[in-house]
């Protein structure tokens, strides 16, 4: 299609007519590798440099929000999991956090560590498909080799807490579903200590690279003023210098009394962000190695049993009023009290956020999922202006897009 | 803590109050949050002092959204979230919206305004005057109506299948095998507002 502007004659040259020509427009997906799932971007193009970028999204739109306006609370939990299906409880955790500010319910000290334990595993196996994947679109095939072969680790300790190696319906509001066996615990401690050798293998493939740089460096350059008016979130922020992060800055579950650091970026390219998310997953590492050490001192329940959360299975054999709870719990299901409350938790991407407003009953009247991505995209246009159309890719990848939560 | 957080908020609360108070409808601090509601008419002018002003900061848009209220009037709720990443605090921003009336932008305060608006009018159906670019966005192109007002039933109206002999996905009425069904599971002894069955004579 040759239905761009014309291009303007600055100088007044005489002109052929295979000169005279106008800008290209071109369709980028929404089938195409790069696009981490399907979006649609229009690319105006005038030669290779990208003039004009409009990304159309809603091809994965689900109604999520539709949905849950007819679900009890409990039933709208397993939605989150396929928002983000990256870091599917890192999602969860948001939604469990509204429902616990609205109902005043404390989460046993155990189950807070549990959560912790899950959500650094979940940014671990965000992070490594964003960094890996980030490198296939810039041309290496290696890292996501490797960087899956750890993932598929890590899914496997998803499994082995909650049966799911994906949709993981794990966290329940007042705490998660079941306790972790003994085993697991000590299984996932060794593997923290196999891991580093892996980043730094990863380390060895990409960071002086010298095609990882070129692809790499000074592309989608973030300032602080772009932060503020697009409405960025997690490492888009910390990659350009600002070290911004609701786990140190709103801390929320039990992360006040971790011991971590937040890296952050100098230049603000998709370089930096790179740096960023490899050293975030040693970071990551260190909360879980203090996270496993704080469990194997923290006995205890992880519901906080009363009337949210289900009764134990052993009190259901032998208590009628625990039987009869249960039941009520699984059909009519749980009351919030009426009120609204906006709970967001620092997902792998960013600020991932509920508004929640409810009316007293047993399902939620509107409840609003605000997504990272979302935001993200929506600058699209203004930091692909200007590139040449291959980072395109490259910028797509440093935004750490995925549709589900993108669409919603 | 969580004491000290509440008077800080309602600090930030009276500051605004003093500030602007001429926008200000009601504010309120609940679940460590504050909202504050304030007449549409002054939403530019306030979501700018929120921003520029020294004492707030608020230079982040978290997110807009609407709430829909079949019986009230106005029938919407438009919701603003504000983060300031200096100050380390959130607000929340509310103000009651008519059906069919038009809402001032705030793309020109907030360029990430522009999506959360385009979300608005295409779940919502609510006009924003002065948006750069006001078209649909999550839906289907071509879509109709607005899906998050309580009156769209949660199946839609059309549905969408490929059809083998003309080649193409065709779109048709919803037809459903079997009624949707939307059990009603409260308690009949606590909320129900409908009369028992056997209760009627009592009535």
């Amino acid at each position: 299609m040759m239905d761009g502007k014309l291009e303007t004659n600055a100088f007044g040259d005489a002109l052929t007519g295979e000169q005279r020509i106008r800008n290209f427009n071109l369709n980028f997906g929404p089938q195409h590798p790069a696009a981490h799932g399907v979006l649609r971007l229009v690319l105006e193009l005038d030669g290779e440099i990208v003039e004009r970028c409009d990304p159309h999204i809603g091809l994965l739109h689900r109604g999520t929000e539709k949905l849950m306006e007819s679900r009890t609370y409990l039933q709208n939990l397993p939605y989150f999991d396929r928002l983000d299906y990256v870091a599917p409880m890192n999602q969860e955790h948001a939604w469990c956090l509204a429902i616990e500010t609205l109902t005043g319910t404390v989460v046993p000290r155990r189950a807070s560590l549990i959560r912790v334990l899950y959500s650094e595993i979940g940014r671990i196996l965000n992070h490594l498909l964003n960094c890996t994947t980030q490198a296939m679109d810039v041309g290496a095939l290696t890292p996501p080799l490797w960087g899956f072969e750890e993932r598929e680790k890590l899914v496997v300790f998803y499994e082995r807490a909650c049966g799911a190696r994906l949709h993981a319906a794990y966290f329940r509001p007042g705490g998660v579903h079941q306790d972790l066996p003994d085993d697991l615990i000590d299984d996932i401690e060794a593997w923290t200590w196999t891991f580093p050798k892996v980043l730094e293998d990863l380390h060895t493939l990409l960071t002086e690279n010298r095609i990882f740089k070129q692809r790499n460096v000074d592309i989608g350059v973030v300032t602080e003023d772009d932060i503020l008016k697009y409405g960025f979130s997690g490492v888009m922020v910390r990659g350009s210098n600002m070290a911004w992060d609701l786990r140190r800055a709103q801390p929320y579950e039990c992360y006040d009394e971790f011991d971590f650091k937040i890296p952050v970026g100098k230049n603000g390219d998709c370089y930096d962000r790179y740096l960023v998310r490899m050293e975030e997953m040693t970071q990551s590492i260190l909360i879980i190695r203090q996270a496993i050490a704080k469990l194997r001192m923290e006995g205890g329940e992880v519901l906080a049993r009363g009337k949210i959360p289900p009764p134990s299975r052993r009190d259901m054999k032998t208590s009628m009023e625990a039987l009869i709870h249960h039941f009520k719990l699984y059909t009519e299901g749980f009351h919030v009290p009426a009120g609204e409350v906006y709970a967001a938790v620092e997902a792998p991407k960013g600020e991932f956020g509920v508004y929640l407003k409810s009316d007293g009953s047993n399902k939620p009247y509107r409840a609003k999922i605000r997504a990272p991505g979302y935001l993200h995209l929506q600058a699209m246009d203004h930091l692909a202006k200007g590139h040449q159309l291959a980072d395109v890719a490259a910028i797509i990848g440093t935004m750490d897009i995925v549709f589900g939560e993108v669409d919603r | 803590m969580a004491q000290a957080n509440h008077d800080a908020l309602q600090a930030l609360a009276d500051h605004i109050t003093a500030q602007q108070g001429a926008a200000i409808v009601a504010t309120e601090v609940a679940f460590g949050e504050l909202s504050v509601t304030i007449n549409p008419s002054h939403l530019e002018g306030f979501v700018q002092f929120l921003r520029d002003d020294a004492g707030c900061k608020f230079s982040s848009l978290v997110d807009i959204t609407a709430v829909d209220h079949p019986e009230d009037d106005p029938r919407f709720v438009m919701v603003y979230h504000f983060l300031s990443m200096y100050q380390n605090q959130r607000i929340r921003v509310k103000m009651g919206v008519a059906d069919g009336a038009m809402t001032p932008s705030i793309c020109a305060i907030h360029p990430s305004a522009n999506w959360f608006e385009r979300e608005v009018f295409d779940m919502f159906g609510l006009m924003f005057s002065n948006h750069p670019d006001l078209r649909r966005i999550l839906t289907d192109y071509g879509f109709r109506g607005h899906p998050l007002r309580k009156d769209f039933p949660t199946t839609g109206y059309t549905e969408v299948r490929y059809d083998e002999a003309q080649k193409r996905v065709v779109y048709e009425p919803v037809s459903l095998v079997q009624e949707y069904r939307q059990f009603d599971f409260l308690s009949p002894w606590e909320s129900a507002k409908y009369v028992l069955p056997g209760d009627e004579k009592k009535a």
